[in-house]
């Protein structure tokens, strides 16, 4: 038997086949949230879907973020499996109180009656000039929230198959897909059935330093890896896909390796995701370490509009091999 | 279930009995509250227990109930057993919740009880999706939605107002108008302080009742739930109600006069029923103390089953944060 091609598609389209493959396997799960419908998606993710699958699963609501998520969550309490899409996570905080008082309670506050299996999708990230407001990168944030599990996909594999996984987990799960990626193209493997939404993956090995990703960055760290490759470094770079529960074990085991580490982290640096990661590397693997850990967040502003005080509010493939060159040969 | 109330003894016993059991029930959980057996906020529903009762008497064990932060007798009246519920506030493992959400937290899933929830308007979307997921599944149940007057001062309010009529959703909004939030009046908070009337801007039904008078909200929440099961479609009932206690056990009061207390004490919905039972010849010498003597046994087992509960062990903590499976 001959393994069928590898098919190329972006990660939108991987997006969709996700979204529409689950709705056609469980008649429970269902698509909602603001323009999904006839707009087709704010980033034409579900686009086509209403036509093919009709008003029942495929929702448009209106704007109020706060009742739709939140009805999101009582449709997965009363047996239904929701998909529900924010456009953007700039507007969830429009919905925080349903995410964090009731999805992220229910199930301990009810001494474990109720599960809410629920599926929550939003955009994030910033680099297409739309400003502060919708710039913001708040996957940290949630991942702070004990009950929920957050995953980033950032590989067109990752955003094919992690929904059907998050479909099956029991708690909430919030994906963030980066505005970035939606136009990004590459290799589907149709060998590659499913994928697990609890390990980090290594991108790209190495055994010099380790760079510590997820999302949006992920590129910008590979392209970095490349260019250190050509000065003698060979950077291993770790996507982390799964923001909580983190993969502990996985940064452990490549830091004890490496010894060197830079987190690259889309949110700021105050308070982030990258703090943690860094806390957790000091907890357990401090004696490994032969150098300081070091970061490279975007910069403690809200997002400008100009493209370039944008991009420099951002990290950047230069920032971050400069970060991991300083570690591996410091100034003398 | 017909729309019909026929208020013969039997029903009016009924009526007094529920309501009498959430009195006596509450009266109690203050007197634990003063010797610190229960601690926490814990909110009493003192005066508005007819409305619980009345709309209780509408709903079948198919339908789901979603909560406030005042909830005792909602729970009750839905037939959440009085001892899982005093289990819970005394924080044991016995407790329907396990002693992890307490008085403000009662859940319950074999009555579909969801909730207890104490963000002021956030039970509402909820139920939302609820009736979403049951007409998606085929059943032909309704949601009862509880809120207070001061949560049609929040968005969710609205958002889930239009949302359930937008979707044609089965949910029966019970807004239970005391007249205050916390130390708030009504008055300064709402531009239209006739709940019900917002109703009309979301192409709702809706209706003000008697909310002291359990009668006449069962025959209005018999009559919604009726046609939303025919039709599908939301219904907003303002029961007009009073809380003869503080908000809370913290609470001082400053903000209401004591005659305006005492001048809602007259229409206290048990002793008014008791007494049109009494005229009606439907209550017979002896019946009340009989009532009285059963909920206060009733009462006194709860207690007694709370005292008995046992902590839950330190080292399941974490247990339910995440859930390894969807419980069925
Ligand atoms: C969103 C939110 N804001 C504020 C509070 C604090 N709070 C608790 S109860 C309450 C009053 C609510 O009044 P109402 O909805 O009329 O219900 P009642 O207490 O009268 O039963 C307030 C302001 C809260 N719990 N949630």
């Amino acid at each position: 038997m001959s393994a069928a091609p590898a098919t190329r598609i972006t990660y939108r389209e991987a997006c969709r086949q996700a979204i529409r493959a689950a709705i056609l396997a469980d008649p429970r799960v269902f698509l909602m949230g603001e323009d999904v419908g006839r707009y087709g998606g704010c980033y034409a993710v579900s686009k086509g879907l209403l036509e093919e699958l009709g008003e029942a699963r495929i929702r448009d609501t209106p704007l109020s973020e706060s009742a739709f998520v939140g009805a999101g969550i009582g449709a997965a309490i009363a047996g239904m499996r929701p998909i529900v899409e924010v456009m953007t996570c700039n507007f969830s905080l429009l919905a925080l109180d349903q995410i964090m008082n009731n999805a992220a309670t229910i199930p301990h506050m009810s001494g474990g009656q109720f599960a809410v299996p629920l599926v929550l999708r939003m955009a994030t990230g910033a680099g297409r000039q739309l400003a502060a407001q919708h710039s913001h990168s708040l996957e940290g944030w949630f991942a702070h929230i004990p009950g929920l599990r957050i995953l980033a996909p950032a590989t067109i594999e990752d955003a094919r198959h992690m929904l059907a996984a998050a479909l099956a987990d029991p708690n909430p799960v919030l994906i963030f897909e980066h505005i970035m990626l939606y136009n990004m193209e590459g290799e589907l493997d149709p060998a590659v059935q499913g994928v697990d939404i609890a390990k980090a993956r290594i991108r790209r090995p190495g055994r010099d330093v380790t760079l510590v990703t997820y999302g949006g960055s992920l590129f910008k760290t590979l392209a970095a890896a490349e260019t250190l490759a050509g000065e003698g470094i060979e950077a291993e770079v770790i996507d982390l896909r799964v923001l909580r529960p983190l993969d502990t074990a996985a940064i452990m085991a490549s830091v004890t390796r490496t010894r060197r580490v830079v987190i690259v982290d889309e949110g700021w640096r105050s308070g982030s995701l990258s703090a943690e990661v860094a806390m957790r590397i000091v907890e357990e693997a401090f004696f490994e370490l032969d150098a300081p850990i070091r970061r490279v967040c975007s910069r403690e502003v809200p997002i400008p509009y100009a493209a370039h005080l944008e991009q420099a509010a951002l990290p950047q493939p230069e920032t971050i091999a400069a970060a991991a060159r300083g570690l591996v040969r410091p100034a003398p | 279930m017909s729309t019909k109330v026929h208020l013969d003894r039997a029903h009016g016993l009924l009526l007094l009995r529920e309501m009498l059991r959430i009195r006596r029930f509450e009266g109690k959980c203050a007197e634990l509250y003063q010797a610190q057996k229960i601690r926490g906020f814990l909110h009493l529903y003192d005066g508005q227990e007819a409305v619980s009762v009345g709309v209780m008497q509408a709903l079948g064990p198919e339908d789901a109930t979603v909560g406030t932060y005042r909830e005792h007798g909602q729970a009750i009246a839905r037939g959440v057993p009085m001892d899982l519920l005093m289990a819970e506030m005394f924080g044991k493992v016995e407790g329907c919740c396990r002693g992890r959400g307490g008085s403000m937290h009662i859940f319950d899933r074999g009555r579909r009880f969801l909730g207890g929830n104490a963000i002021v308007g956030a039970g509402m979307p909820l139920a939302l999706g609820v009736a979403l997921a049951d007409r998606m599944q085929g059943r032909k149940a309704v949601t009862a939605c509880f809120f207070g007057e001061g949560a049609a001062d929040e968005g969710e309010f609205h958002e889930s107002m239009n949302l359930a009529a937008l979707w044609r959703l089965p949910v029966l909004f019970v807004c239970e108008n005391n007249l205050y939030s916390m130390g708030t009046p009504v008055g300064i908070a709402e531009a239209e302080t006739a709940i019900w009337h917002k109703a009309a801007g979301y192409r709702m039904g809706g209706e003000a009742v008697d909310g002291m008078d359990p009668v006449a909200v069962e025959v209005a929440a018999r009559r919604a739930v009726e046609r939303m099961r025919e039709e599908g479609t939301p219904y907003l009932l303002e029961c007009r109600t009073y809380r003869f206690r503080a908000h809370s056990m913290f609470d001082a009061q400053l903000y209401r006069a004591k005659e305006e207390i005492e001048a809602w004490r007259a229409k206290d919905p048990i002793m008014r029923l008791r007494d049109w039972l009494e005229r009606a010849g439907h209550l017979h010498p002896g019946d009340m103390d009989r009532l009285e003597a059963e909920v206060e046994a009733e009462v006194a087992a709860a207690v007694a089953f709370a005292e008995a509960g046992t902590l839950e062990p330190v080292e399941d903590l974490e247990r339910f944060v995440t859930m390894d499976e969807v419980p069925r």
